[in-house]
């Protein structure tokens, strides 16, 4: 029985696909998936977006959306068919075909990260051997969409917040890469549906996941802030800065183009929390050996809502990042760190089992974060910015 | 036409695009353009030499590609390095008006 | 020959065809980003999954987002209005011509020698490793110095020179 729920969506699509002739199973059976993926992350999407209105409108001392239906939870669907109906406005000046590009290339790209990320027990689409380098890759072609709209809008803004968030994107995606090659050292495999197995064990009911190490924990809020970036959400929402830039990157969109860069933007959280759940927080594993019943499922996406609701917090909370300290932030704090979580997994992994390992692991990491603060906290760098041109 | 003799001639016709493109183009990065073709061309004969060569699993022509794309890149940033650093003396990145040592 | 392979071949072909004949560099850099995502697809046909991924990673991640830079940044998008081609275009376009009809000569007469349809290989990531840090290790070595050279080189030739020196 429990089993049977743990892996209820594997079966039924089993079943659905039994149903067909066997020339069509293979087929179908990606297609099925397919069309589960583009189905659930969406209504996800919408109740994320109503979430995070809500929530920050708590934090903000407001009510939030409250007008349509109970407790304006109907507020999704009057959104939607908002922005279907609205007029679809192309600037007269603008890159037509690029235009229209921009927000496809960005959709379809997200939603195929979604196809190496287990959910669950069995549940991932393509179990590839090099599925990291994956997820990656295709990470990678977004940046190219943003600059795509940007650039053919052929608007100030536009143009200034595609370049904010290219460069933004390339020097978070270094660390990002960096802080996720420490996972796979330690498990020996660029699979993800390997990396979740690794983790998947427990001594004295609590389980092995990387979070739980020196050098995983870490590595996990060096993972954290570099996706926080790599998304464009607060505190580094420079390339959409409301008050500076009026939507960056997609001022010129409207109607349903709008709504495309708005559900991308969100897909790349999903699909980034999603990562850092398989690669961290042990993907569909339960947290303590005695919830094992609890279908893995749940697990992953519980895993993930929680890592939507802490962006959601962190942008009610902290104030925006200016560019120069964004970048210094990046090559100067993060990735160094990251380098260093190298090391120390290295360590990790040759001093072999036992208590050595933890007290050496955590002394490094200690002294080096320390370290970083005190230099930091000095305030005798952090002078007036100063202005460069490209010329 | 056998299919190592295919992915040989498309190497080839992407090469020859790429040379056109890097001795034709006055603008200096659309020469870098031309130059990162022909790099791509030459890693794929090296793949497609790999995958239908006798020993496969020696992954000699893979190695060979992954390097030459390590290469590449290092290669288009210096390069892309010179052009931002020569614009600032010169002002273009015409290469017809490049035409004198004296800075 | 399948149908697969022509249509990414005539993308790839297609792609580097615009990268170099387009007018504007932006559309340039990005039908260069078209012919660099078709060689990446026909390196996955070619079973190289590990190649056909960096190939992405790399390029259309990194260099091409470079090269749209380096046009932005050197207001390389405005159009010449004396034409895109140098003077000496004709002499450039022979030589390009020939080495194709060389290349493709080539691969045409030796065609008979060129073994045909193997089993596909199979390659897993950890074999690659093992090979990097094994038998080419030296070469890998080689290739992380060049990277951190041309990394601080590229800093430093594009940095902002002071003043008294112009």
């Amino acid at each position: 029985m429990v089993s049977t729920l743990d892996q209820i969506f594997v079966l039924l699509k089993h079943w659905l696909v039994g149903l067909l002739p066997s020339v069509l199973q293979p087929a179908a059976g990606v297609l099925l998936s397919v069309v589960a993926i583009v189905c659930v992350f969406p209504a996800l999407f919408a109740l994320t977006v109503l979430l995070e209105r809500k929530g920050l409108g708590r934090m903000q001392n407001r009510l939030g959306p409250n007008r349509v239906g109970p407790f304006g939870i109907l507020q999704p669907i009057a959104d939607a068919i908002k922005s279907l109906t609205k007029e679809d406005i192309v600037p007269l000046r603008a890159d037509a075909l690029i235009h229209f590009l921009a927000p496809l290339v960005l959709v379809v790209a997200v939603f195929l990260e979604f196809a190496v990320v287990p959910m669950g027990r069995n549940m991932v689409l393509v179990d590839m051997d090099a599925s990291l380098l994956f997820f990656f890759s295709i990470g990678a072609s977004t940046e190219l969409s943003v600059f795509m709209a940007g650039w053919s809008s052929r608007n100030k803004y536009s143009l200034m917040g595609a370049m904010r968030a290219v460069a933004q994107m390339i020097s978070y995606e270094v660390p990002l890469l960096m802080s996720s090659v420490a996972v796979v050292m330690i498990t020996g495999s660029l699979s993800l549906v390997k990396i979740v197995e690794a983790q998947n064990q427990y001594t004295y009911g609590l389980p092995h996941w990387n979070i739980f190490t020196p050098w995983g924990c870490a590595g996990f809020v060096m993972f954290a802030i570099a996706a926080t970036a790599e998304t464009n959400r607060s505190p580094f929402d420079l390339p959409e800065g409301e008050s500076e830039l009026v939507a960056g990157y997609f001022t010129e969109y409207s109607g349903f183009k709008f709504a495309l860069f708005f559900l991308g933007e969100y897909l790349g959280m999903f699909s980034i929390s999603g990562l850092g759940t398989a690669l961290f927080l042990g993907g569909w594993s339960a947290p303590f050996s005695f919830l094992w019943w609890v279908p893995s499922w749940i697990w992953f996406f519980g895993k993930v809502m929680l890592s939507i609701c802490v962006l959601i917090w962190v942008r009610g909370t902290l104030p925006r990042l200016r560019q120069d300290q964004l970048m210094n932030f990046a090559w100067k704090f993060v990735l160094p760190m990251t380098l260093l979580n190298l090391v120390d997994v290295a360590l990790w992994r040759f001093l072999g089992e036992g208590w050595l390992r933890w007290v050496v692991c955590s002394a490094v990491m200690l002294v080096a974060y320390v370290a970083a603060a005190l230099t930091g906290l000095r305030r005798d760098h952090i002078g007036p910015r100063s202005y460069r041109y490209a010329e | 036409m056998t299919p190592l003799g295919g992915y040989l001639l498309v190497a080839a016709l992407v090469f020859a695009i790429g040379l056109a493109g890097a001795l034709t183009r006055r603008n200096a990065i659309l020469v870098l353009i031309g130059i990162e073709l022909m790099l791509n061309a030459a890693n794929l004969n090296l793949i497609a030499f790999w995958r239908y060569g006798p020993h496969p699993e020696a992954l000699t022509g893979m190695m060979f590609a992954v390097f030459s794309i390590a290469v590449a890149a290092a290669e288009a940033a210096v390069g892309l390095g010179l052009v931002i650093s020569i614009y600032r003396h010169v002002h273009t990145t015409d290469l017809d008006e490049m035409n004198r040592m004296k800075g | 020959m399948n149908l697969v392979f022509y249509v990414l071949a005539g993308l790839t072909v297609l792609g580097g065809l615009a990268a170099v004949l387009l007018k504007n560099t932006v559309h340039c850099a990005l039908a260069l980003t078209v012919a660099f995502a078709g060689l990446a697809l026909l390196f996955l046909e070619l079973d190289a999954q590990f190649a056909g991924f960096a190939q992405i990673l790399v390029y259309i991640g990194a260099v091409a987002i470079l090269v749209v830079f380096a046009i932005l940044l050197t207001r390389g998008s405005e159009t010449p209005e004396d034409g895109v081609f140098s003077h000496t275009w004709l002499a450039g376009l022979a030589v390009a011509a020939a080495v194709f009809a060389v290349l493709g000569w080539a691969v045409i007469q030796s065609a008979p020698a060129l073994t045909h349809e193997s089993a596909a290989p199979v390659v897993t990531v950890n074999q690659i490793g093992n090979a990097l840090l094994g038998r080419y290790v030296l070469p890998l070595e080689i290739v992380a110095l060049l990277l951190t050279a041309a990394l601080v080189g590229a800093v430093i030739v594009a940095m902002h020179e002071k003043e008294e020196t112009k």
